[in-house]
């Protein structure tokens, strides 16, 4: 039997008590994500100026896997450029899908506790949501 | 049943089953059950010593693949109480003999301004071929809804007919509130409104006995996999009358009678519906999962799978946070238990069971609509078979009270 270790102190503090689940009143970006088969549903909502990401938040439902997951990710977004973002979220997919290096997984800070994800397939598209519906609105 | 009674029985059946050890407790039968060993031999069987290409040959291999084959029609035909082997057609599962039913039968004899009813609590797979069939024909698709005890009523079905209705489609036994549908009297309602019943026993065939005259159902699909059978056979049951008007839903091989360069003639029932190389290997696996059911007993089946449901609605009931979907009732639920567990996501809910080796499902089960009307996206489900055990239910439901303190709610 597989262990799902991933249900760990962080993941389980993001989920139920999440610093960036809120509404943002002066947000320039808005998109809203959805996993049809499961239910996952956030709305992402960012405040960028001049190609920094100075704010963000999201609203939503679904498992702790997708919230904690989008939490984890505004954790590490806010403050940075949008391209250091689309870089972050492209080592963020490349760990739940594949494999990265220890530096790389130190940049990811605590959305890297989702990392044994890779491991539980069904699970992959709950952790990527957030990091999806990212990409999808700065691209 | 005395409790040493019961477990030697559980230990008698188990040991038929290999792949029901300890290290698992299996709670998703209705999404598949789990095989005993006569039936994952008999393909084997098959393969070993009557394989050939049946129904055409003229050497004494084929002539015996092709009795094994239509033997297990046969098997079938008297284990659902048709009239004749003529009204059985072998498919891959239920979900394709309800497309066969829709495209065969719906496509060619609605019309635009018909209406097909479907019930709230249908699979998808007895819901979107009429979705299709409504879309290309332009008849209209209505709802029959059930109350909050997932019953529907007569009185709710008799409001939902109209003199527009030509075909009613709706699940014996759901697959999401274990609730067992009247049959029999919403089949005559629809006659006497001039309406065809299409019935989906997936849920029903493999746990009560189901007689298709005694239902006088037009249709009737079920699929092997569910009901200890190999994946890949399913049968679809129609009505003589019915199947000898309805075109062929698949054109090809081993279904004609005469082909020229400009057209055909096709075969007679049942092979009609019978295109191409069949799975005999399937329908012999099939008809020794049916044996062994016999073996069994369909009493025994219901007996233990009454006692195990009522057991688990019990502690289910009794544990906190959890809400269960469907009838008060256990007596209702025929093995399937679909619920919530408060501040926990269905999909962590499972996640979190299957690390002690518990497997339920969890998620919309295919049937959206329903879980529409219920008011949720997703739900975890524990479904229940006859080789299932109460030390497995203990096992499920000790787990279940650890997941809202893994998620990290405070006790």
């Amino acid at each position: 039997m597989q262990n799902n270790s991933f249900y760990n102190e962080i993941l389980t503090e993001h989920n139920l008590h999440p610093y960036h689940k809120h509404g943002l009143a002066d947000a320039n970006l808005e998109l809203e994500g959805v996993n049809p088969s499961c239910g996952d549903d956030i709305i992402l909502r960012l405040k960028v100026v001049d190609d920094v990401i100075v704010d963000g938040a999201y609203e939503g439902e679904g498992c702790a896997i997708s919230q904690a997951s989008a939490d984890m990710m505004l954790d590490l977004l806010i403050g940075k450029s949008k391209e250091e973002g689309l870089r972050l979220a492209d080592i963020f997919s490349r760990m739940i899908k594949d494999k990265i290096s220890d530096e790389e997984l130190e940049e990811l800070e605590e959305a890297g506790v989702l990392a044994d994800i890779s491991h539980m397939p069904a699970r992959v598209k709950c952790a990527m949501l957030g990091w999806r519906t990212f990409r999808e609105m700065v691209e | 049943m005395q409790t040493e009674e019961r477990r030697q029985q559980d230990h008698k059946i188990r040991k038929d089953f290999p792949l029901l050890t300890e290290d698992i407790a299996y709670l998703d039968s209705a999404a598949t059950a789990q095989k005993p060993e006569t039936v994952i031999d008999a393909e084997a069987v098959f393969y070993k010593q009557y394989n050939a290409n049946p129904l055409r040959g003229l050497y004494q291999l084929s002539v015996e693949a092709t009795n094994r084959y239509e033997e297990a029609r046969e098997c079938v035909r008297a284990f659902i109480g048709a009239a004749s082997t003529e009204e059985i057609i072998f498919t891959r599962n239920a979900t394709e003999s309800l497309n066969l039913v829709a495209y065969s039968y719906g496509m060619h004899v609605l019309r635009e301004g018909d209406e097909i009813l479907v019930s709230i609590m249908e699979h998808h797979s007895n819901f979107l071929p009429w979705l299709q069939v409504a879309q290309s024909s332009g008849a209209q698709v209505r709802f029959v809804e059930c109350d909050g005890q997932g019953r529907i009523t007569e009185e709710r079905f008799r409001a939902a007919l109209t003199p527009r209705t030509k075909l009613v489609a709706m699940t014996q036994i759901s697959n999401v509130l274990g609730c067992l549908n009247d049959i029999a009297l919403f089949a005559r309602i629809a006659h006497e409104n001039g309406a065809v019943f299409v019935a989906d026993g997936a849920q029903s065939v493999p746990h009560i006995p189901v007689d298709v005259q005694a239902l006088d159902v037009d249709f009737l699909a079920f699929s092997g996999h569910k009901m200890l059978g190999p994946m890949g056979i399913g049968v679809l049951y129609g009505k003589r009358a019915l199947l000898q008007q309805m075109p062929p839903f698949l054109y090809g091989g081993e279904m004609i009678e005469k082909v020229t360069r400009t057209g055909a003639t096709y075969a007679e029932l049942p092979h009609k519906f019978e295109a191409g190389t069949v799975n005999a290997a399937g329908a012999y696996g099939l008809q020794k999962a049916i044996e062994y059911m016999q073996q069994i007993g369909l009493e025994t089946i219901q007996e233990r799978e009454a006692f195990l449901t009522q057991y688990a609605y019990a502690k289910l009931r009794e544990t906190p946070y959890v809400t269960i979907f469907g009838a008060d009732d256990p007596a209702e639920h025929h093995g399937i238990l679909t619920f919530r567990l408060e501040g926990a996501h269905p999909h962590d809910v499972a996640a979190i069971l299957s690390d002690s080796g518990v497997c339920v499902r969890a998620g919309h089960h295919c049937a959206q609509p329903l879980l529409q009307h219920l008011g949720v996206s997703s739900t975890t489900r524990a479904s229940l078979a006859f080789y299932n055990t109460t030390e497995e239910i203990d096992r499920f439901v000790e787990v279940l009270q650890t997941v809202r303190r893994k998620l990290g709610h405070a006790e």
